[in-house]
């Protein structure tokens, strides 16, 4: 009998707690986004699929054909060619081709880049029914936007 | 003759409208609990199907009825295969005696109150059956769970429709209606509506109370082996049966289609008393997607120790009051 009534008073209480919590998340805003109609803004710091940095300056890719970026990567996943041109110092560069089917997007690319010519970009939206969609001419793109 | 046709040709019209109530109340049911659920989670629930998600539940119950019916290999074939549709038949037969308003009820026996507690308990031999027959070790567990449980809370039902049955003096539907004309028995009868509602909760097999299917232990308890539309009358059973303890409910303590007086009283009370049994289904959503699951020793405990106890105390000083005061009863 030790107890009987308080175990019944402190229960009904907890309990009448908990049906006014649940009571007040019925009139609070849904947290849910109803993904392809409606889209959230995403963090700066994503990773997503790479992208070459278009300069202010230059209104072009900073690129200096160093390779270091295609020596770095773990998976070989990126590929450029620079050619020899007269009148400027060093090799230009003539194709990027950087493959996202087998990127892990581990960032060493980025962090090596004496220059900061290619950084994650904010794309998420990744989905296709070609892998050859996933294969990116970066060269083309930063020139196509110019 | 011509009486005989007549009266089947009623009986036959009743039972078409109230299996069609049984399964229209499902579809109600099941669209409001989902997205009162998805609202107390703070999720938008179905949205996809038409505005809102409102048909959803059309297209679960087309999806359902073209899904194959299996029968697992060593089942007791007789017994699996009707222990769905007479899991269904004890909760549509008490809507017979259901005032749904002073003249929409199909029959007024005078012991209506008993004939649904009777009707009710054949719902827990039906469990028993599905558990049986779909020889698994869960589904037998969860119908051995679901007996223990409803004999325990069977007993604080009926001794706090008891009390409403003293006040009255009467079993039958439309007279504990008629009785409250001036006052609502909850306001007479608080504990004895707490006790119902809590003990009717529990004879529903909905949570906090579900043991006899709980997910976490038992897969899905005595509807584990069933697919397709057995499993489906399960459910649309269990809502029917819901509509059935919150009517019951609303015909003692709530004043049944009592309420502001419509235009054809007669028949627009039954809006009243959708209205009430509604609110009262809203609110066994509320407490399922509001309180975990208890233990079965504290399920048992609950009943025995506080729920029974707490029924014959009220059902006592019902019957005292009811003796010194004869005039109370006159003024109600």
């Amino acid at each position: 009998m030790n107890g009987y009534f308080r175990d019944l008073y402190m229960g009904s209480k907890s309990l009448l707690t908990g049906m006014g919590i649940t009571f007040k998340a019925v009139f609070q805003p849904m947290v849910t986004v109803q993904y392809p109609r409606e889209k959230i803004e995403v963090t700066p710091n994503i990773r997503g699929r790479l992208f070459m940095v278009k300069d202010t300056e230059t209104h072009t890719h900073r690129c200096i054909v160093c390779n270091r970026c295609a020596n770095e990567c773990p998976s070989s996943c990126i590929y450029l060619e620079g050619v020899k041109q007269e009148d400027v110092k060093g090799r230009v560069l003539s194709r990027y081709v950087y493959d996202f089917t087998t990127c892990s997007l581990c960032g060493n690319c980025v962090d090596v880049c004496p220059v900061s010519a290619i950084a994650f970009s904010c794309e998420y939206e990744l989905a296709s029914f070609s892998k050859e969609d996933f294969i990116f001419d970066l060269l083309k793109e930063v020139e196509e936007n110019r | 003759m011509d009486n005989l046709i007549g009266t089947m040709a009623r009986i036959i019209s009743y039972a078409v409208i109230l299996i069609a109530f049984g399964f229209a109340n499902a579809i109600i049911m099941g669209y409001l609990e989902r997205k009162l659920a998805a609202r107390i989670q703070r999720r938008p629930g179905p949205m996809e199907v038409g505005p809102h998600g409102i048909y959803q539940l059309f297209v679960d119950g087309v999806k359902i009825i073209g899904k194959q019916l299996i029968v697992p290999k060593d089942v007791d074939g007789v017994l699996f295969r009707i222990a769905p549709i007479l899991a269904f038949a004890p909760v549509v037969l008490p809507f017979i005696v259901i005032p749904f308003s002073q003249k929409l009820q199909a029959r007024d026996f005078n012991l209506g109150l008993l004939f649904i507690v009777t009707i009710a308990s054949i719902n827990v031999l039906t469990i028993v059956m599905a558990g049986w027959a779909s020889n698994n070790k869960y589904s037998l567990f969860g119908a051995m769970r679901s007996v223990a449980q409803n004999i325990s809370f069977e007993v604080p039902v009926l001794i706090s429709i008891l009390c409403i049955a003293l006040m009255t003096g009467t079993y039958s539907m439309q007279g504990i209606v008629k009785a409250q004309g001036n006052v609502w028995f909850i306001l007479i009868q608080p504990v004895a509506f707490i006790i119902y509602f809590i003990a009717g909760l529990a004879e529903t097999n909905r949570n906090p109370f579900d043991l006899p299917e709980a997910e976490s232990e038992l897969t899905a308890g005595f509807h584990t082996e069933y697919s397709g539309f057995g499993f489906s009358l399960f459910v649309i059973a269990e809502y029917a049966n819901m509509f059935l303890v919150c009517s019951i409910a609303t015909v003692l303590f709530l004043g049944g289609w009592h309420g502001i007086p419509l235009p054809f009283f007669e028949y627009t009370g039954a809006v009243w008393f959708l209205a009430k049994v509604y609110v009262l289904m809203v609110v066994m959503v509320w407490i399922r997607w509001t309180f975990p699951r208890v233990r079965f020793d504290q399920l048992l405990n609950f009943s025995w120790k506080y729920l029974i106890p707490f029924s014959l105390v009220n059902l006592l000083v019902t019957a005292i009051c009811i003796k010194l005061f004869p005039l109370l009863k006159e003024m109600l």
